[in-house]
């Protein structure tokens, strides 16, 4: 193992069910190469709620669909339960598959129009080589029935005939059907109204009890992630900034991107004041990343040496980790 | 065209009277806006929130008469003195873009894929200002730098696909500043951005409202954006108005339940990780189908049996506070229960 795998391990727990080693993700045109995921390590152990945020373009969903084979890495290994996802052929996979599931942010696009709930429900079993036809039904009534839907309601109509929210509950009973021990959730409330978006989070908090399952969330929204995280990575143009707790990162940031992505957030109080500074610019383009730290462009704190060296993710406090030459944690 | 009533200083600029948008569909009639009245002075920021299907976007729509060819609207439009409702539409093609002006979600709604950004700002200028080809386009580059966006002179020939999203929306937001509205009407203007950049967006908007002295209308699904840059807020529900007030008294004494259980179920910044969120149960109403009594009723924690049978009227609790509601909470009541 490199010297930089054992860096993954350090930033997170010793027996992980999915560890992620030096993944790199590139898409290639004619022309230009995008390094879409750039050296990403990270751990996640069993039961646990480990959270990806950043802004669009970040690299957070091609990370998520190189974990599940939807996408090919370049290079780097993802080793669930020990096993190299990278290096099984295809009938391997699918077998891996039934332990690993995934949802999407737009419920209703990841359905098919064209059948019916009970029918979508039950696919993965089938897949799953599950012959017997009333086991698949009892079992698919049951996940409805765990997700809120009536089964009797339910089960024979069409997406179109269901809510956002609805069709979210359809692709969450889907992926459990088969009894995963990862679900990877991809943006999964962003496209819900907030009265919908709540309950859809309280779903997915109880249905990780109930099914013990270890959850990789997804999210752009700050407020969500700190609702159902444990620990929480930042990224920035296809790198990690900052992996910490929660609770540490939302208390003390000490990336000064997740400071500003925190500062950025609105606040539903009248009396809260407006962010006194304003954050300046855009993300760059990833087909030309800036030299050294890639925020640095952005950065209120960057000096030459930013420029010059890319920082490597280090730990700052204890069990928080950061990406920066300066960080924010301990200064203050 | 109808004559001018004499337009009085101390009015508010916009007043809506029992505003109602009717739209035919296959599933029977649908009411997307339900009797709203609603007034909005110079130099206010009034915020509309509401969920998907509340009719907050057609509310916006019926304003400026933009709204579907099929639509059928009823009450009226008093921009100015005028009633919008009764203008021609050359009248109303005038008026628009000069004294009423729209950002949307997707700043490509307003912007021409096939034109430099500089031209679209000029041809506005140009159209409704009269301004010859060389002033109009030097003032669009002034225009450009006061948005925001750098290298102005480059930025002006360049064409929208260039842009960023968020450079996007400045642009888009320079070419509704330009001819000086006196109503900005902003429908969800930074729902499609990311946080970083709908911060600064959101000042720009806030900026530019302060130093015109601006009207603005705020369209939103998000409670935050309406807490930190509005006035005025009102809160649609099933086509109606179900609360409207100085955005700190809605925030702080709520007395529609909607009101409240919305606020709740945001997720608080300063709650401890997997603290169960107050979700509000079932879905809203179907509007093909409107129930009698309250829309609000079925998904209402202190629903009673009146609610089901009558529908609650707009009541004033106070000279700037409405609620439509039979049993309000309680005034002293703190907005997080």
């Amino acid at each position: 193992m490199t010297s930089r795998g054992s860096q993954a391990e350090a930033h997170g727990p010793s027996h992980p069910l999915l560890r992620v080693e030096n993944l790199v993700v590139e898409y290639a045109s004619s022309t230009q190469t995008v390094r879409a995921v750039s050296d990403v390590s990270l751990a996640i152990a069993r039961g646990e709620t480990f959270s990806l945020v950043g802004e669009s373009g970040c690299g957070k969903s091609t990370l998520a669909r190189a974990i599940m084979q939807l996408t090919k890495a370049t290079s780097g290994r993802v080793l669930f339960d020990s096993l190299d996802l990278t290096a099984l052929n295809a009938s391997a996979l699918r077998r891996v598959r039934q332990r690993l599931q995934i949802i999407f942010q737009d419920p209703i696009a990841s359905l098919n129009p064209r059948r019916r709930i009970a029918d979508i429900v039950a696919e993965p079993l089938l897949i799953a080589g599950v012959r017997d036809r009333a086991s698949r039904e009892s079992r698919t009534r049951t996940l409805l029935q765990a997700v809120g839907l009536d089964p009797n309601l339910a089960a024979s109509r069409f997406p179109n005939e269901l809510s956002g929210g609805q069709c979210q509950r359809v692709c969450i009973a889907r992926a459990l059907v088969v009894n995963p021990e990862l679900l990877v959730c991809d943006e999964p409330v962003s496209s819900l109204d907030v009265s919908i978006r709540a309950q859809i989070i309280n779903l997915l908090e109880s249905m990780k009890a109930a099914y013990r399952l270890t959850l990789l969330f997804i999210a752009h929204d700050l407020a969500v992630v700190k609702a159902v995280s444990d620990r929480v990575a930042v990224m920035y143009l296809g790198k990690l900034c900052e992996v910490a707790p929660t609770e540490q990162l939302f208390r003390s940031p000490a990336h000064p991107y997740t400071a500003l992505l925190l500062d950025a957030i609105p606040r539903p109080d009248p009396d809260a004041a407006v962010p006194a500074t304003i954050p300046v610019g855009e993300p760059p383009s990833p087909i030309a990343p800036p030299s050294g730290c890639r925020f640095r462009t952005r950065c209120p704190r960057a000096q030459t040496l930013c420029a010059a060296q890319i920082p490597p993710l280090r730990e700052i406090a204890p069990r928080q980790f950061a990406a920066c030459h300066f960080p924010l944690a301990g200064t203050t | 065209m109808t004559p001018q009533q004499p337009h009085d200083a101390a009015s508010p600029l916009l007043t809506l009277e029992e505003v109602s948008v009717d739209l035919p569909t296959s599933r029977g009639n649908l009411r997307a806006v339900d009797r709203v009245n609603l007034s909005v002075a110079a130099g206010r920021t009034l915020g509309i929130v509401g969920e998907s299907g509340s009719g907050k976007t057609m509310l916006s729509r019926a304003i400026a008469q933009l709204l579907p060819r099929k639509a059928r609207l009823s009450g009226h439009v008093l921009f100015n003195g005028q009633d919008l409702t009764r203008l021609s539409s050359e009248s109303l093609r005038l008026l628009r873009g000069r004294s009423i002006a729209f950002v949307f979600q997707d700043p490509m709604t307003s912007l021409n894929p096939v034109l430099t950004v500089g031209m679209q700002i000029a041809e506005t200028l140009q159209e409704h200002l009269g301004l010859e080809a060389r002033a109009a386009m030097r003032r669009a580059v002034e225009l450009i730098a006061s948005v925001g966006i750098p290298n102005p002179e480059q930025r002006c020939q360049q064409y929208p696909h260039q842009f960023s999203g968020g450079m996007r929306q400045r642009a888009a937001i320079a070419i509704a500043l330009s001819c000086e509205p006196k109503l900005l009407i902003a429908d969800e203007p930074t729902t499609a951005l990311d946080v970083t950049v709908q911060a600064q967006i959101l000042h720009l908007l806030a900026h530019e409202q302060r130093q015109r002295g601006m009207a603005m209308i705020l369209i939103t699904h998000d409670l935050a954006v309406v807490a930190g840059r509005t006035n005025d807020a009102a809160v649609m529900y099933a086509g109606r108005i179900v609360e409207r007030a100085p955005t700190r008294v809605l925030f702080k004494h709520m007395r529609m339940p909607y009101t409240q259980a919305l606020i709740a179920a945001i997720p608080k910044l300063d709650s401890p990780p997997h603290t169960p969120l107050l979700a509000i149960p079932g879905l809203p109403p179907d509007p093909t189908h409107p129930l009698p009594g309250c829309a609000f009723a079925p998904r209402c924690a202190y629903v009673r049996d009146q609610c089901r049978h009558h529908t609650p009227p707009l009541v004033p609790a106070d000279h700037s506070h409405e609620f439509a509601c039979w049993h309000p909470i309680a005034s002293h009541v703190r907005a997080t229960p």
